[in-house]
């Protein structure tokens, strides 16, 4: 269980996010969404204690974060950041391997290694254990750093957009783990995503940021209204719901009269 | 679904790429004896690689100018080429490491230049009152290590790169660099020429004692850094994701160039300058078992070792009879290599 109580965050004495209250419950996927620059991947570097809080306090269980974490602070996070470079001669059974570096002696013992290559199968990139994972490409590259982070034993995982390089497959069959190991282990997840509609199909609640303020948090059929999400983007939208009832966001294209200039 | 076979299949993939590895150490290692016969063997007067054998371990019968060559000139100068080989091959590597950056070396990050001229000032004010023995090595270690409190100091600043460390860095080369300028410049030319001697690096100045200890402090640092070995390859991912497995980046840099700097300050302080091992040795070993620590610090350790011993060979047979400093063998050679070790890496790519 993750509480933010009036969370405030400021970077080079500009306000980030201000007055944010929430409470992040375990065994839940909580998406947070909002327009580019607006706090969301400061938001989750401040959770796993990266950047500091300039007021309000932050609580995963009975540890408190106000302005400093408390060390082992991290120790309960998993985090997975934006940058997915990794232009290193590891192989990617080597990479997912080091999720467990508290934990690893100068030879690797076989059940953490079956440990390791049970993730890179859940994630579907067994076949690739054994590259250098500067071989890879974008999207292998971004599984295998998610293989790496599910290594980690945390109470939360803190995921900022995971799905940037994959295709929509990959982006769908990544999100299904997260939901299905969120559940089992009764992670506290935090996912920075872009996609309203997969936020809306694989989330439990959203949470939506729009100038650093939280502009709505809820579940997403509710969250998700053209109101809301016109005002955050900017852009007219209509909202649709697909066959399972989940919502489907649709950007309007502006009608305006064009004019098409004859080749000339 | 799990299927048993698959992750069989991959974790005996993964035994037959660390047993690959180890042959490839075992080979390396090989090669390090070899040389290091030959390095024995070669000298003004020629002798055979079984004399040599036979005279180190005391087998057979011997005569005592060839026991007297051997152990008292050829044996601490050969154990010596190793021995700053494998220091500047592991510092290299480490230095590479931390700061995420292929360029990076004692040499480019101005400890070398640092070191001379801790050296030359030793030689000019004419060793303090000390031993010319002393003095000229304590100089050098004292400014070297001066060069890396710098470095530290960069480092334990938040908001630092590893970028900025290197910068930092060649900013001291060229600093110290004019310094010795300076000092040439200001001495007689004995002096000069003393100190011009002093910077071609060479094994010549060996002794029993300046073996022993920079034989002891590399053993013992390569032995802390080898249990850093986790943590170095999490940093190579990038410092933020080290960070977030759990490593606390910045003092596991204070931490490793501690000792790195210690380890490459003492080999340099007893032989001088000696470039590019400790920037060429660490793309071999990348090249040749990749970047797990438990076996790229081993690997980076006796390419350099295998590098310094057959440079060694090598400025004793090029004019036989003649020999020069080794320092000028690794840097015309290295040079052409790096350049060959870079190009072929960004055809792999």
């Amino acid at each position: 269980m993750i509480h933010l109580d009036s969370v405030e965050i400021r970077r080079g004495g500009q306000v980030i996010v201000s007055d944010l209250s929430a409470h992040l419950q375990p065994g839940h996927v909580h998406a947070i969404l909002g327009p580019n620059g607006t706090g969301k991947t400061t938001l989750l570097r401040a959770l796993f204690g990266e950047l500091p809080i300039s007021s309000g306090r932050i609580r995963l269980g009975d540890l408190v974060m106000a302005e400093r974490p408390p060390s082992h602070w991290r120790d309960h996070f998993s985090y997975m950041s934006q940058d997915n470079n990794a232009d290193v001669a590891l192989t990617v059974l080597e990479v997912v391997v080091l999720g467990r570096l508290g934990k690893l002696q100068l030879h690797i013992d076989d059940e953490i290694l079956t440990l390791a290559l049970e993730k890179l199968q859940e994630t579907g990139i067994l076949h690739l254990a054994d590259r250098y994972i500067a071989s890879l490409s974008g999207g292998q590259r971004q599984m295998a750093l998610f293989a790496q982070v599910l290594m980690r034993e945390p109470k939360a995982m803190l995921l900022d957009e995971p799905c940037s390089a994959l295709d929509m497959k990959h982006q769908m069959s990544l999100l299904e783990l997260l939901v299905q190991e969120t559940r089992r282990n009764n992670w506290t997840s935090v996912v920075v995503l872009h996609d309203l509609n997969l936020a809306a199909q694989y989330a439990d609640r959203l949470l939506v940021l729009g100038g650093g303020r939280c502009q709505a948090f809820g579940a997403p059929a509710d969250v998700l209204t053209p109101e809301l999400v016109s005002k955050t983007y900017g852009v007219p939208v209509e909202i649709l719901h697909d066959s399972a009832g989940h919502p489907v966001i649709q950007p309007v294209r502006p009608r305006t009269i064009s004019f098409h200039r004859e080749a000339s | 679904m799990l299927t048993p076979s698959a992750i069989g299949t991959a974790i005996a993939a993964h035994r037959i790429r660390e047993r690959r590895r180890w042959h490839a150490i075992f080979l390396f290692l090989l090669i390090a004896l070899v040389s290091f016969v030959l390095d024995v063997a070669t000298g003004p007067s020629m002798l055979s690689p079984a004399a040599v054998v036979s005279s180190i371990f005391r087998i057979g019968d011997s005569d005592a100018m060839t026991d007297a060559i051997v152990m008292s000139l050829r044996l601490p100068m050969a154990l010596m080429a190793l021995v700053v080989g494998a220091a500047l091959g592991a510092g290299g590597a480490q230095m590479q490491t931390l700061l995420n950056n292929p360029m990076a070396s004692p040499y480019t990050l101005g400890m070398a230049a640092a070191a001379g001229f801790g050296a030359a000032l030793s030689l000019y004010f004419g060793g303090f009152g000390l031993e010319p023995m002393i003095s000229v090595p304590l100089g050098a270690f004292i400014f070297s290590m001066l060069a890396a409190a710098f470095l530290f100091a960069l480092s334990a600043m938040r908001r630092v790169s590893g970028e900025t460390i290197i910068l930092g860095g060649i900013a001291l080369l060229f600093l110290f660099q004019s310094l010795l300028s300076l000092l040439q410049f200001l001495s007689s030319p004995e002096l000069a020429q003393q100190i011009l001697f002093w910077l071609f690096g060479s094994l010549t100045k060996t002794t029993w004692p300046t073996l022993a200890i920079t034989a002891g402090v590399t053993f013992v640092s390569c032995l802390i850094l080898l249990g850093y070995s986790w943590k170095l390859a999490a940093l190579r991912m990038g410092e933020a994701r080290a960070a977030s497995l759990g490593v606390n980046v910045s003092r596991l840099r204070i931490e490793v160039l501690a000792v790195v700097a210690i380890m490459t300050a003492t080999a340099t302080s007893f032989v001088g300058v000696i470039g590019f091992i400790g920037l060429v040795a660490p793309h071999i070993a990348r090249m040749v078992v990749g970047e797990d620590q438990r076996f790229y610090l081993p690997m980076s350790l006796l390419a350099g070792a295998v590098m310094l011993s057959a440079a060694s060979v090598l400025s004793k047979s090029i004019v036989p009879g003649a020999l020069f400093p080794v320092g000028i063998i690794t840097a015309i050679v290295g040079v052409p290599f790096l350049l060959w070790l870079i190009f072929a890496r960004k055809r792999s790519l």
